[in-house]
């Protein structure tokens, strides 16, 4: 018992999130009379939050550097406007139109990059600057109208599912319900070789049955999503490709040198910099790949709306902003993971959806979003004083 | 005898158990310039402290008389209002507000919360005629120099009708004629009624000046120096009571056969980064052989470690000038890398701010400057990195939880051997040590210097900075003195003193005043 108490207290702010996570879907499911689990819903859900997921990434690599990045949702639209552009004026095909559009993100980004990090002014600045340009040219370039429909493929990046149609037993995708499988497969195989390694390295390791009370939390999760897709229309390919850029993302910045740099950056610029630590050019990099997931969830927000508005992505950054501080990044930079700014989008996602379910008008919506904010902030702070006293 | 303006009797003030004052008594009447002066760390600054309110009443013992009476201040504005002003070696300026509202901030001529401005601009002009200075009130601060910001900050003091001016080193970033100005203006003061106490490591300005001289030592008052009738002290009476402490064995001995040259600077020069015209390094020229360990001596702002951090990839300064050679090699170092691919390691005096990333842990505050080393392409092996830290936490005995503790938490003894372990790591060659023993307790030391010397017998060259004389004396072959950016000599093990050392650098000192002056 002792154990379990002394792995709550030292885990709670880690986990903290986790937990509130999974407190605020059972209310929901309970308030909503059981709407918010249903597979259309869990569907939804995915679909809805997917771009702003997204963004929480690369928004978490901006904190990180203790910056923000207020341009994003402006940067959005205008990737959209260049998508719709190309495809509906132009006529160009899905393959050129892609690719365009990320290299126009990627530009954008490397135009804050460069007055952020070269030109030393403060991103605030910067990418306030950037949100006001990037959303004035989206109306040039839309004339103020909206643009579409998309092609199909296009369309289905953000809105389509994993072929899978006919593989359907009593009413169940069979490809969802193998992936659920394989991941969990993955997941328990791997619980062993990884404990083993943090023993070695002499570090702590959880007690072999909260191990498996939380291998089992995380398998029975797994499934419960997968089976719950399962029964809707299969695994939506955003859901994929959101996957991939979690572990991508997570890999980058846990094991690579430029992830240990963007750290270090946020952590203490000046000792970064003495310490050999490229400090302009990690910073460069990091708005730069904004830019690129900005243009990616440009692409989706384009083709779930099946068109490019002139409104698109408003807000967009300031919903990004707060997943990743709700997921523990800390605003003076150096802490915070990829995973968490994902668990804090879920939490606001979560919110929204279960809110809508329940009639809550969209005003007050943002009001309990913002005490949301705050209160898991201000319960960051608690703990990390408290953890300092002891 | 008058009564004295001020007397601290019995001071004793404690950091942590250990005594920066140690009973400290002083009296200074009201006509008096009374000079302070010891070496650095001895206690001056605490006890002007102690006396302006900066640490409150109760965190001290002992007991302070001002004009006979009693005090007991809480804070900086108690003691201002009992007319005792302390000008801090960092100027207390705001540089974006004019020179009459830095000189009213906190004191404003107001009525009702609304600012008089008339008699604002009125009284500063007032004041800044006293202390010779010709400049419009409603310039800011930041549009004047150093020196005019020094007797700006006198100019507040008196609209505080100051009656006691403490001054710490309040010339150290002046140049001669700027100072001369500023003394000048502080035997004015004394015949206008205000008494003075100078802290100041230039002992030619303090002998010109001062009354009376008292030296301080290792928190203690050593003795008081009354000015003979010919207004004339000994400089070198001054200095052997200033560091005249028996040196202690503290520093493990070390047996070593020296080798070749390894590092050489040549006419190296360096300038401010703000000021383009200001050389804070001036023509240096030193050499640093395997298995040698250099010391570099001086005072505050001598520029030994701006001349560390420049020579380390152009971390300090700009238009850097002169030559480095390695090996007989010359070399480029344009950047922390290229010095780190040369094998240069710098350990920096400032850990907090410079040395270490605090909200990281051990092992990865170790590994930073060395990711490529234990990496397979962009990919750190966790493997590796882990080993590494271990070892440095072994080799260093840092006392931790384990190596993923976050650095914040350590002690300032553990912290700096994080700093050094993250440079030995890099496995240098050359190894620019800046302070590595300061604010750090006497067993972390002695594990510290026992390092330096495994380090020495393993080839590496080390140029040590310390304001410790004594650790110097302990630790280096080979002493270069510093002063004002330039190399003032050069002493051999055998031959250095502490005397030895302080006299090189007030002769330095003298000379360049002349040099000045002719």
């Amino acid at each position: 018992m002792n154990g379990l108490q002394a792995f709550f207290r030292s885990n709670i702010r880690q986990n903290g999130m986790v937990i509130a996570l999974v407190f605020i879907m059972v209310l929901f499911q309970l308030l909503t009379g059981g709407i918010l689990f249903r597979p259309m819903n869990i569907t939804n859900l995915v679909l809805q939050n997917s771009y702003i997921l997204i963004l929480a990434i690369g928004m978490l690599l901006c904190i990180l550097t203790g910056n923000i990045d207020l341009s994003v949702g402006s940067v959005v639209a205008f990737v959209g406007a260049i998508a719709a552009v190309l495809m509906v004026r132009m006529e160009l095909g899905v393959g050129v139109t892609i690719i365009v559009a990320l290299v126009v993100g990627i530009a954008a980004g490397m135009f804050h990059g460069v007055f952020i990090a070269f030109v030393r002014i403060p991103a605030f600045i910067v990418t306030l600057a950037g949100m006001l340009v990037f959303r004035g040219c989206t109306l040039v370039i839309l004339r103020g109208q909206t643009i579409g429909p998309f092609d199909g493929v296009f369309q289905a990046l953000a809105a389509g599912y994993l072929p899978g149609r006919g593989l359907e037993v009593m009413g169940y995708n069979l490809v969802a319900v193998a992936a659920g499988l394989l991941l969990s497969i993955y997941f328990v195989v791997n619980v062993m070789p990884a404990r083993r390694s943090r023993a070695k390295y002499g570090f702590d390791t959880l007690p072999i049955s909260i191990e498996i009370g939380r291998m089992t939390l995380i398998v029975v999760s797994i499934n419960l999503l997968t089976l719950s897709l399962a029964r809707h229309n299969g695994i939506p390919i955003i859901l994929v490709v959101l996957l991939g850029l979690i572990m991508l993302y997570t890999f980058i910045t846990q094991r690579t040198i430029l992830g240990r740099h963007i750290y270090a950056l946020g952590g203490n610029e000046k000792a970064a910099r003495l310490s050999g630590v490229k400090t302009r050019r990690t910073m460069f990099l990091v708005y730069t790949n904004m830019g690129l997931l900005s243009g990616v969830a440009g692409i989706v927000v384009a083709g779930r709306l099946n068109a490019a508005t002139p409104k698109a992505g408003t807000m967009f950054e300031l919903d990004a902003i707060a997943a990743a501080f709700i997921g523990g990044a800390s605003a003076s930079g150096g802490i915070g993971t990829v995973v968490g700014a994902i668990v804090g989008g879920l939490v606001m996602g979560v919110l929204n959806n279960g809110m809508s379910i329940m009639g809550v008008s969209v005003d007050w919506q943002q009001a309990i979003k913002g005490l949301v904010l705050l209160a898991a902030v201000s319960f960051d702070v608690y703990t990390k004083n408290k953890a300092h006293r002891a | 005898m008058s009564r004295p303006l001020l007397e601290m009797r019995n001071i004793t003030k404690s950091f942590s158990g250990v005594k920066a004052l140690d009973d400290v008594s002083i009296s200074v009447g009201a006509h008096e310039i009374r000079a302070l002066v010891g070496e650095n760390g001895a206690g001056k600054s605490t006890l002007m402290n102690v006396l302006s309110g900066v640490y409150p009443y109760g965190t001290y013992s002992g007991e302070i008389l001002f004009n006979g009476t009693p005090c007991a201040f809480r804070d900086v504005g108690d003691s201002e209002r009992n007319r005792i002003v302390i000008i801090h070696q960092e100027l207390a300026l705001i540089s974006e507000l004019s020179i009459a509202e830095n000189m009213f901030l906190g004191n404003e001529l107001a009525r009702g919360g609304v600012i008089d401005w008339n008699s604002t601009y009125h009284e500063a002009r007032e004041r800044l005629n006293i202390v010779g200075l010709d400049e419009n009130p409603a310039t800011l601060i930041g549009d004047i120099g150093v020196g005019k910001q020094q007797l700006v900050e006198i100019a507040k003091a008196l609209t505080k009708d100051v009656q006691l001016l403490i001054l710490d080193e309040p010339t150290a970033a002046l140049n001669d004629a700027e100072s001369e100005q500023l003394l000048q203006l502080l035997l004015d003061l004394k015949t206008r009624g205000v008494a003075s106490i100078l802290i100041s490591h230039k002992l030619n300005e303090v002998v010109r000046v001062a009354d009376a001289i008292t030296v301080i030592r290792d928190g203690r008052v050593i003795e008081t120096l009354e000015c003979d009738g010919a207004g004339q002290f000994h400089e070198d009476r001054i200095i052997k009571s200033m560091v005249g402490r028996p040196i202690v064995d503290r520093f493990p001995a070390r047996d070593v056969a020296i080798g070749a040259e390894l590092l050489r600077v040549e006419h190296w020069t360096v300038y401010h980064p703000d000021h383009e015209d200001r050389k804070v390094v001036d023509d240096v020229s030193i050499s640093l052989r395997e298995g040698e360990v250099v010391g570099l001596a001086g005072l505050m702002g001598a520029g030994r470690t701006e001349l560390a951090m420049s020579l380390f990839g152009r971390s300090y300064g700009r238009n850097h000038r002169g030559r480095v050679l390695l090996n007989g090699q010359p070399i480029e170092l344009r950047n922390v890398t290229d010095a780190i691919d040369h094998k240069i390691a710098y350990v920096t005096e400032d850990r907090k701010s410079l040395g270490l990333i605090l909200s990281d842990d051990i092992r990865r505050n170790i590994s930073l400057p060395s990711l490529t080393k234990i990496s397979r392409g962009a990919i750190i092996d966790a493997n590796r990195e882990v080993a590494a830290a271990k070892h440095a936490c072994k080799r260093l005995s840092i006392r931790s939880s384990g190596i993923d503790q976050v650095v914040e938490r350590l002690s300032g003894g553990n912290q700096q051997k994080v700093v050094l372990g993250k440079w030995l790591m890099s496995e240098p060659r050359v190894l620019l040590l800046d302070e590595p023993t300061r604010g750090i307790d006497v067993g972390a030391k002695y594990e510290i210097y026992t390092i330096i010397n495994q380090l020495a017998a393993a080839g590496t060259c080390l140029l040590l900075i310390s304001s410790e004389l004594p650790e110097l004396l302990g630790m280096c072959d080979r002493i270069y003195v510093v002063n004002a950016g330039r190399i003032a000599g050069e002493v051999a093990h055998r031959e250095a003193t502490q005397q030895s050392i302080m006299k090189i650098i007030m002769t330095h000192q003298r000379k360049k005043n002349e040099e000045h002056t002719r």
